[in-house]
């Protein structure tokens, strides 16, 4: 046992937690440093890269209650920007294996609020809150004789992970390799992916810029005999599913807001009851209870805040302000919240 | 009968709701860093002060470090319970979505579990505020603080009972949901599930209090103890003093549930305005009493950081002038007296009123027609939990 986890066993112990009740030791060792929490995974960055003019590189240092991840899993990330915790998800770059640092590459959406807030504003030193890994885009423990990365865009990070890990347990069946970005200009982990390569001779590597005459994924990119993973926009995969049915996919599809004075449409899912409704007028506490779930909740107009939820995704109107908001993790009333497409609750 | 007051036609009411929803909009629009800032600012210095006057505590033994340790843990339990818990319980950082800040989560240094106090205040409270049968802080259950409470011999004790209250404040807050008054007089079911709730939390509490802590203290243990001790009754009297200045001052309005029955948003913005008391003080009292000086600012608006009540008082002032609407206000030291006077004037049956059958807080002593007649007479103070409240959403 090492002094960090003998540090982490004895302030994590129930005689500590009697002490300082009923706030939590984190809550006082986050006063001396915010990354000495031992029970909040939360990350310093260390040091920051620009690969591209829409991207940006961190590389951060993950405290001890960070628990790992697997190779094309992703992270919920927090950073405080004007006083509010913004949570996105981002799949870390590294292999598995090596968690001492991680490394998340982040691409600027347009509007994208996280984004191009830390594109320019991440410095080393910086605090990051975490949580644990998540997501089924992994590889199976026991590996295909064969495999195929294939990604487009910013769907590249999972799959440098799979490489980075592949790589690193001395994995020596065939890895190709193909990535897709709009320009040259747009190609991520080019010069870490041919490193590889070279090192590497059953690493195969190509990078396709489809805005400048590349050619598109198509019947012959690919042997038939790999396994595929891809990660990208929905064409992509389609495209490679066409192919190869039974490729492990994920795909990512910004949020699209479409605010109209039309009656929404869409669908409400509360995921912890496993619950889907179709949008029906009425706030979400009204949807909830005409699903069968009986949310906590008190004054039903918007004070007590009794009824504070998680909103995972989707966008919501606010009936006393009429604001909109599309934000990803976010807590909100439900009496007083209608939604406005789709949208997922912790519920 | 929706309520109103002096000239007031339901038109100004609902404009007053429109400049009071406008108040709220600006100020939620310009929420940001400062705002989050100030609460962790105020939070590293509670808990600087907390972790201070537990260290001092531990050599209770020696005169000076005892007092200064004791006012260093007053302050620190004064400050978690005000400016802290409640108002972040309250939802008022909810906006950073910070977990830690979160209102539904967070949990206090004091008896009373975290949720039974969401419920209870947040939503009991501050949804029916000062409406007779509904607001159960009129009186907590155990006092007279009203003409319409029926008056009988067990409130010749009144000031004695507030009293015992103020000095054991943070247990009346923990048992306050259970409703107890109502469970002896057989009204309600004792909640087993709340009540262990409660054991679990105060009993944690007393733990680090009155066992863990003075035990680290070895042969200066009792010293600790009665450390930890007097700090916890020093924030027990600050907090009644503050809160029951709140709503319970000479001129502060009642209503009943007819008032309340159907209201509009104006409607329950004004209700808010006419049931509530200020008290006037410096920063550092603003700050000390957890900005409840400002009350009628945090009845408007419970949700808004507490830091901008004082910004926002102007304006409500201002509104309350132009729409001859009273603004009750005055110093802690008058504003309490005229607590007290109350509580003393309504010990005695008030004269003029009808007196009907007694109706004992603690039932059971007046005979088999004191059930019928409670749950006769007191028909709208049924469980509030079943109640089917119609909010002033359109």
């Amino acid at each position: 046992m090492n002094a960090r986890t003998l540090n982490r066993r004895l302030l994590g112990s129930r005689l500590v937690d009697s002490l300082v009740g009923p706030h939590g030791i984190d809550r006082y060792l986050e006063l001396i440093r915010p990354t000495l929490t031992v029970f909040d995974a939360r990350a310093r960055v260390v040091a920051v890269e620009h690969q591209t003019e829409r991207t940006v590189t961190l590389t951060i240092d993950p405290n001890g209650a960070f628990t790992g991840f697997r190779a094309g899993q992703f992270v919920k990330v927090g950073v405080e920007i004007d006083g509010v915790r913004r949570t996105r998800t981002y799949s870390p770059t590294i292999s598995e294996y090596d968690v001492r640092l991680l490394e998340l590459t982040i691409t600027v959406r347009e509007g994208g609020v996280v984004g191009s807030y830390l594109r320019s504003h991440a410095r080393p030193g910086m605090t990051l809150h975490l949580s644990d890994a998540a997501g089924s885009f992994v590889m199976p423990a026991e590996r295909p004789d064969r495999v195929a990365l294939v990604s487009g865009g910013s769907g590249v990070t999972p799959v440098i992970a799979m490489l980075r890990t592949l790589v690193s347990e001395g994995y020596t069946g065939q890895i190709d390799f193909i990535h897709y970005g709009r320009r040259a200009a747009d190609w991520l982990y080019k010069p870490a992916v041919e490193a590889i390569a070279s090192a590497h001779p059953n690493v195969r590597v190509r990078y396709v810029a489809t805005r400048e005459g590349g050619e598109r994924f198509s019947a012959g990119t690919l042997s038939r005999d790999a396994q595929v993973f891809v990660c990208g926009p929905p064409e992509l995969i389609d495209a490679v599913r066409l192919e190869h049915p039974d490729a492990v996919a994920e795909t990512f599809t910004p949020p699209t807001l479409d605010v109209s004075d039309e009656a929404a449409s869409g669908t409400v899912r509360f995921l912890r009851s496993d619950v889907s409704r179709e949008i029906a007028p009425g706030t979400l506490l009204e949807q909830a209870e005409a699903s069968g779930l009986s949310p906590e909740h008190g004054c039903r107009m918007g004070i007590c805040h009794g009824c504070t939820c998680t909103k995972q995704a989707g966008a919501v109107k606010n009936v006393l302000t009429g604001e909109v908001s599309a934000e990803e993790y976010e807590e909100i009333r439900i009496c007083i919240s209608v939604p406005v497409g789709d949208v997922a609750l912790q519920l | 009968m929706p309520i109103t007051y002096g000239n007031l036609t339901p038109e100004d009411i609902e404009a007053l709701g429109a400049e009071l929803d406008a108040i709220r909009d600006r100020v939620v629009a310009e929420l940001g860093e400062p705002d989050l800032e100030y609460i962790r600012k105020l939070i590293k210095a509670q808990r600087g002060l907390e972790l201070g006057g537990r260290a001092l505590l531990e050599f209770g033994w020696l005169p000076p470090l005892w007092l200064a340790g004791t006012a260093a843990l007053s302050v620190s339990k004064i400050l978690d319970n005000m400016e802290i818990g409640h108002n972040v319980m309250h939802g008022q950082y909810d906006w950073t979505q910070i977990p830690e800040l979160n209102s539904q989560s967070f949990e206090w240094d004091t008896a009373c579990p975290g949720d039974q106090w969401r419920h209870s205040h947040n939503y009991v409270h501050h949804t029916y505020t000062n409406v007779h049968g509904l607001d159960r802080d009129i009186g907590y259950g155990i006092l007279r603080i009203s003409e319409e409470q029926e008056w009988n011999p067990y409130y010749l004790g009144n000031l004695i009972w507030a009293t015992m209250l103020m000095l054991a404040f943070e247990w009346g807050v923990a048992v306050h949901d259970l409703e107890s008054d109502q469970v002896l007089a057989g009204n309600k079911k004792l909640d087993r599930r709340m009540l262990k709730q409660i054991w679990k939390k105060g009993g944690s509490q007393a733990l680090k209090d009155y066992v863990l802590f003075p035990l680290l203290a070895g042969p200066g243990a009792p010293f600790t103890f009665a450390g930890n001790f007097t700090a916890n009754v020093v924030r027990n009297i600050w907090a009644f003093s503050i809160i029951f200045c709140g709503h319970f001052p000479e001129g502060v309005e009642e209503f009943s549930a007819e008032d309340q029955a159907g209201e509009t948003r104006g409607e329950w913005y004004l209700r808010q305005m006419l049931g509530s008391a200020n008290i006037t003080g410096g920063p550092l009292f603003h700050i000390m009493s957890g900005n409840l000086s400002f009350q009628i600012e945090h009845h408007l608006f419970p949700d808004i950081p507490a830091r901008r009540y004082a910004s926002i008082s102007e304006d409500v002032r201002e509104i309350c002038e132009r729409y001859g609407l009273p603004y009750n206000k005055g110093p802690l030291h008058k504003q309490l007296f005229s607590v007290f006077k109350k509580l003393a004037r309504l010990s005695l049956p008030t004269p003029g009123a009808v007196t009907r059958v007694p109706e004992p807080p603690s039932g059971g002593e007046g005979g088999p027609l004191d059930k019928s007649t409670t749950a006769g007479s007191e028909a709208s103070a049924g469980p509030v939990r079943e109640r089917e409240p119609e909010p002033a959403l359109a």
